[in-house]
């Protein structure tokens, strides 16, 4: 691969390089990737004419009207990463989707500092990501066969996020060094309460040929498990509740069912809505930041009048940022916000 | 000196001496005198001076240092990480002075009257338990809870009543109490606040062999001094004990109605003792018992909770006086909280708040207005 | 006890004057860098009867006399340069009326800002006073004295400006009202429609008479207030940002700050933006409003929002912000000072260059932090230093950046706010003769005998 065509970064003499093969789009039936984004309208052709342009490197509107939500990497099912290819050469091109304050800004707030926290680390080990939330939510019984065992800090820190901001660079270079860092630690499986870190490990990593050294869990599984075991302890919460689905879960699609999942065997009732699954609608914190007042406040008017007009007394958050964002939005129109984690122990009566 | 290396960090901005929403200054010592030397802050930066043999140990430093009633207003309120160690910073100041053996005289005379009577009163050890006469407050023996009275309790006139109320309550709600009578000694959190590390470590390894010897596990206190001691400073010298202000043991049990109340009605404002309060962060229980009581209705003094102002009487000025007295002495100001809340009753959780606000009400001349009672006699003036 | 602190004793009471060598120590100095100097007595009066009392015996025997608030101005100015009399003012805390329809209070010489915003709090909750962010302890009159700045003063200019009426004591004891007071009922107005008085007292720090009564204006307080913050990596466009935002007329506060640590801060300027509400709908409006004005930077990518996390808003919003306090212990050292030159607005990035240039040149930690005054008429900006001080060598190195930025701030066109005695002199060297002649009259005429805060504003 020469170095024009070099989609990987080297460090350390090692290459990371995106896979992605062009020949699965020129192929593809349906051109899902950008046909079903939420944020553009794209027909089958166009959609699948603009991703071969992508991919050869040529200049695309995808460039401009990408808002990044993340979609693409599950709406495409045959195995490619549109969202990570559209990422990379937006990089090489020097298109930026945010301003470059917010970029500079959340890097240094990923770097590491030295100040990472451990608990007594097992074998298997939660993963708090440099989520501080965590820190103080996760606790009580749903927890107690793994905790203490827990770390968080930047040394620890996935930094996907940076795909928001076309910058794979600083993955590339920081996420082998987070994998070193959990091996040194010698664990076996780490349970990753941050879903946007699950899709580090189990998705993006892959993605990129980066090898993982341990079992990557989604808490999702591991909660409906333990719930599962206290299914004695469960008490039904007969609520209606709307699911907040953040960009980081289109990289663990096919764990989008425990969501369903868990809120049946606590007594929840998940309300049908429109912006539900695939058609999710982004929390609007990172449109805010990138693109401005318009697009984030008609994403999020738009889905919480969706959540209102369909009966949700709560809204269920999977991530942390999306309900700092949306919480006291939600809040205003009388929806209590609430964290995964939270829901589950209040079903269990910790709450 | 322990914390020598924290002094420096102060700013003196003086957030330490105020409320939370600034209504007003709230360090005791600092209400008195007014000048920023008696502020945590003026503390602070004099101490750094003293370590620095800029300013000597005079008089007037030793009442600077020895005014501070310890109440954690400080502690609450400064905006630094070293919040926490303000007024352990001002006992090993204390510490320093009373190994250096330059006190003031109050001071040196509490502490000598501790280490020879065993109490600052100096009245027998054999009075001790006298207090119980005429109750049906048992010795100790093998009960569940060990009823520590302490000094204050066992001697003061005052205090004693309010021993025997909460005594006699505990045993009608049937809770199993036994006391240490003629053997009980000084908890020590006052000889702590004063400085003399050696005396309370003395007194607290003693109690605890002797807490140990008897199989105490649960303690308790009369005090809300005595529960500090008890709480924070035992168990780094070895004593593991379940520790609980008297009040934190009737609250459920008026709940639950093991204690039945009739109608009391009375408008009462209560304040909180800071070795309950912000020392322990209680603030619930007395008020939960309170508000409990059918009739009452409860009003807050301006400054409450974890702003409260303190009596003046902590930190051992109950005993050596060093606030002193005057329109300006923090007993006074506080019952003049009280009186501008329309409450008939200042409740009280601590025999030595007792002490201090009755002393005020007289001071002030509202002995016709206002009445100082501890939430037990509150509840024992309540019960059907 | 000597005679004048016997004399002194009988004016305030015994238990209010010292000459001990605690009180001494301690009024000597302020937490900045100036050298200590100790006063003879330290007094604190409850009436301006007393201190006018004081005043008179000062005079008669000329002693030098030093009024103090909290003393947080951090340059000295209530060091007692030539000894004598410390006055603290804090025992002097009364509100004396408020006209909530006229919106005016008039308050005692040593009433805190803290207290002041309490009492609003409680008993007019529509009204508020534009605090500043020195601690709560900071007093009113010595921050209009000082021509401080606070939450209101991109709306309505500097806190003086605030003033309504002054009551002063004069170097020879009579006790003089300033503005409207002075011949109405009615404490409206510092001057206008009659010479402006308060001229010959504000900004004086004390050289020219003793503030014991201030009338001061109030503005709506919404029920709600909220943040924003925009960052931007070029400091150029700094002065832009604050120009389309004052434009909008929506905005309470405006601050911008630039510093290394912690990390969220670094490589950015933040452009803080404060405003107010009675209804979502009114908040939500102006937080448009805002936002529109500054689309266009955000287009270009030049800069943008920041997602203010509800964890950070309580600091923010903190009034005053604790958080600038807890800056003086990030060298855990309990120290910081800053020199705050009023400037314009548009020389906002040579300021922040400056302060990077020195901050590197003498290993220090600081914050670079400005405040809009006016509608972007000029800002202060606070070039403020962090210090250890327990280290004598890093304590030297701060007195050394912060020379360096007086004489950068007079080269700029830039007017020191609060300053140091050497600043004072730097000014006055650098002042129009003629002005610097009048003030020389001035001094000399009300305080014939140089007893008010002698050291400070002495025209030689």
């Amino acid at each position: 691969m020469d170095k024009e065509n070099c989609l990987g970064w080297l460090k350390g003499g090692k290459m990371y390089a995106l896979n992605f093969d062009e020949n699965l789009c020129t192929t593809c039936p349906t051109g899902d990737c950008l046909v079903k984004c939420q944020y553009m309208d794209v027909e089958k052709d166009t959609a699948v004419e603009e991703m071969v342009k992508i991919s050869r490197g040529e200049d695309s509107f995808v460039f401009k009207d990408c808002v990044t939500c993340y979609g693409c990497e599950e709406y495409c099912k045959r195995g490619n990463h549109p969202f990570y290819l559209i990422t990379e050469r937006r990089e090489e091109k020097g298109i930026l989707t945010s301003p470059r304050a917010i970029t500079k800004q959340w890097i240094n707030i990923g770097e590491p500092q030295g100040k990472y926290r451990l608990g007594k680390v097992k074998e298997k080990v939660l993963s708090f990501g440099f989520m501080p939330e965590f820190l103080k939510w996760v606790r009580g019984r749903l927890f107690e066969d793994v905790m203490p065992s827990f770390i968080f800090g930047q040394e620890f820190f996935c930094n996907v996020v940076y795909i928001h901001f076309a910058n794979t660079s600083i993955i590339k270079e920081r996420l082998p060094m987070v994998v070193d860092n959990f091996k040194k630690l010698g664990v076996k499986e780490v349970v990753f309460i941050h879903d946007e870190c699950y899709g580090a490990f189990a998705h993006l990593a892959p993605a990129y040929g980066i090898k993982v050294p341990f079992k990557s869990i989604h808490y999702f599984e591991y909660l409906y498990k333990r719930l599962q075991e206290l299914k004695d302890e469960i008490r039904p919460l007969n609520i209606k509740v709307a699911y907040q689905r953040p960009c980081s879960s289109r990289l663990s699609s096919d764990k989008h069912h425990f969501v369903a999942d868990i809120m049946e065997l606590i007594g929840v009732d998940l309300v049908e809505r429109e912006y539900q699954g695939e058609n999710a609608l982004c929390c609007g914190g990172i449109f805010s930041m990138c693109f401005g007042y318009d697009l984030a406040n008609d994403v999020q008017k738009r889905n919480i009048d969706d959540m209102a007009a369909n009966g949700a007394e709560y809204c269920v958050f999977n991530c942390p940022a999306c309900q700092s964002t949306l919480g006291e939005k939600v809040a205003k129109r009388g929806i209590k916000p609430v964290h995964m984690i939270d829901i589950c122990r209040m079903a269990i009566g910790e709450k | 000196m322990k914390y020598e290396e924290i002094v420096h960090r102060c700013f003196r901005c003086g957030y330490c001496k105020l409320t939370s929403d600034y209504t007003d200054f709230n360090c005791p010592a600092y209400r008195k005198f007014r000048f920023e030397t008696y502020s945590p802050g003026g503390r602070m930066w004099l101490i750094r001076a003293w370590l620095n043999n800029e300013i000597k140990n005079s008089e007037r430093f030793q009442d600077i240092l020895f005014s501070c009633a310890t109440c954690a207003n400080c502690v609450e309120h400064c905006v630094f990480v070293f919040s926490e160690d303000l007024v352990n910073i001002f006992i090993a100041a204390r510490e320093e002075m009373v190994n250096k053996g330059i006190i003031p005289p109050a001071v040196r005379d509490y502490l000598k009257n501790i280490r020879i009577n065993g109490n600052p009163y100096k009245e027998p050890q054999d009075e001790r338990g006298k207090w119980a006469d005429g109750t049906s407050v048992e010795t100790y023996k093998d009960q569940d809870y060990l009823f520590y009275v302490g000094c204050v309790g066992s001697y003061d006139e005052r205090a004693k009543k309010i021993a025997r109320v909460v005594g006699n309550l505990l045993l009608e709600a049937g809770i199993s109490i036994g006391i240490l009578g003629d053997k009980e000694k000084c908890d020590g959190n006052e000889v702590r606040a004063l400085g003399e590390a050696g005396l309370f470590q003395f007194l607290a390894e003693e109690n605890i062999a002797y807490f140990k010897e008897l199989g105490v596990k649960r303690i308790i206190t009369l005090d809300p001094h005595a529960f500090n001691a008890f709480k924070n400073d035992y168990p780094g010298l070895g004593g593991e004990f379940e520790v609980y202000h008297y009040t934190q043991i009737l609250a459920p049990l008026i709940k639950s109605k093991k204690i039945p109340l009739a109608e009391y009605k009375a408008k009462i404002t209560f304040h909180d003792p800071c070795y309950l309060g912000r020392h322990n962060g209680e603030y619930d229980a007395p008020r939960k018992i309170l508000g409990a009581i059918p009739g009452v209705e409860m009003v807050e003094m301006e400054q409450n909770r974890e702003n409260a102002f303190c009596c003046g009487g902590g930190g051992g000025n109950f005993f050596t006086d060093i606030l002193g007295g005057g329109e300006d002495s923090p007993n006074r100001i506080r019952v003049q909280g009280a009186l501008d809340t329309g409450a008939q009753i200042i409740a009280v959780a601590c025999p030595q708040c007792a002490k201090m606000m009755e002393d005020a009400i007289k001071s002030e001349e509202l002995d016709d207005r206002l009445e100082v009672l501890d939430v037990a006699e509150i509840v024992s003036r309540a019960l059907s | 006890m000597t005679d004048i602190t016997q004399a002194l004793a009988e004016i305030v009471g015994e238990g209010y004057v010292s000459d001990q060598p605690e009180e001494a120590y301690f009024y000597a100095r302020d937490p900045g860098l100036m050298p200590a100097h100790e006063p003879d007595y330290v007094v604190v009066p409850k009436t301006a009867e007393e201190i006018q009392k004081v005043v008179r015996l000062a005079n008669r025997d000329k002693i030098p006399i030093v009024p103090m608030g909290a003393g947080m101005a951090l340059t000295g100015l209530v060091i007692p340069l030539k000894g004598g009399i410390v006055i603290d003012m804090k025992r002097m805390t009364g509100i004396l009326a408020i006209n909530e329809k006229a919106r005016l209070v008039i308050v005692e010489g040593g009433i805190s800002q803290g207290l002041l915003k309490a009492y609003l709090e409680k008993n007019y909750p529509k009204l508020r006073h534009s605090i500043p962010d020195s601690p709560a302890t900071a007093t009113i009159a010595a921050n209009v004295m000082i021509h401080g700045q606070g939450r209101l003063s991109q709306q309505y200019g500097f806190n003086s400006d605030m003033v309504a009426g002054l009551e002063v004591v004069l170097p020879s004891g009579e006790i003089c009202k300033i503005g409207s007071c002075s011949i109405s009922p009615d404490w409206f107005s510092k001057g206008a429609p009659m010479p402006d008085l308060s001229g010959l007292f504000l900004g004086w720090f004390g050289a020219t008479g003793i503030i014991t009564k201030v009338a001061l204006k109030l503005y709506p307080k919404k029920k709600m207030r909220d943040v924003e913050i925009f960052i931007t990596d070029m400091e150029e466009i700094v002065p832009d940002i604050v120009h389309e935002l004052t434009y909008t007329e929506m905005v309470e506060d405006i601050t911008v700050f630039a510093q290394p640590l912690p990390m969220i801060f670094r490589d950015n300027h933040h452009i803080t933006i404060f405003f107010t509400g009675d209804t979502d709908t009114e908040l939500e409006f102006k937080r448009k409003m805002v936002w529109d004005a500054l689309d266009r930077f955000i287009k270009s990518k030049d800069g943008g929002f920041m997602g203010v996390p509800p964890v950070m808003k309580p600091t923010l919003l903190d009034s005053p912000q604790r958080s600038v306090t807890r800056f003086a212990d990030v060298k855990k050292g309990g120290g910081f000072e800053y020199s705050g030159p009023i400037i314009l607005v548009e020389k906002y990035p040579e300021c922040s260059r400056k302060i990077r240039e020195l901050a590197e040149k003498y290993d220090l930690g600081y914050s670079g932090m400005a405040r809009i005054i006016g509608r972007g008429h000029c800002m202060m900006y606070g070039f403020a230093f962090t210090f250890n001080r327990a280290d004598p060598d890093m304590m030297e190195r701060t007195r050394k950046a912060l020379h360096e930025v007086s004489e950068y701030a007079l080269e700029a066109g830039g007017v020191f706010w609060k300053p140091t005695v050497n600043e004072q002199k730097m000014a006055l060297d650098k002042m129009d003769p003629n002005t610097r002649n009048l003030m020389g009259m001035i001094k000399k005429n009300i305080d014939p005998n140089g007893i008010m805060n002698p050291g400070n504003w002495e025209v030689n």
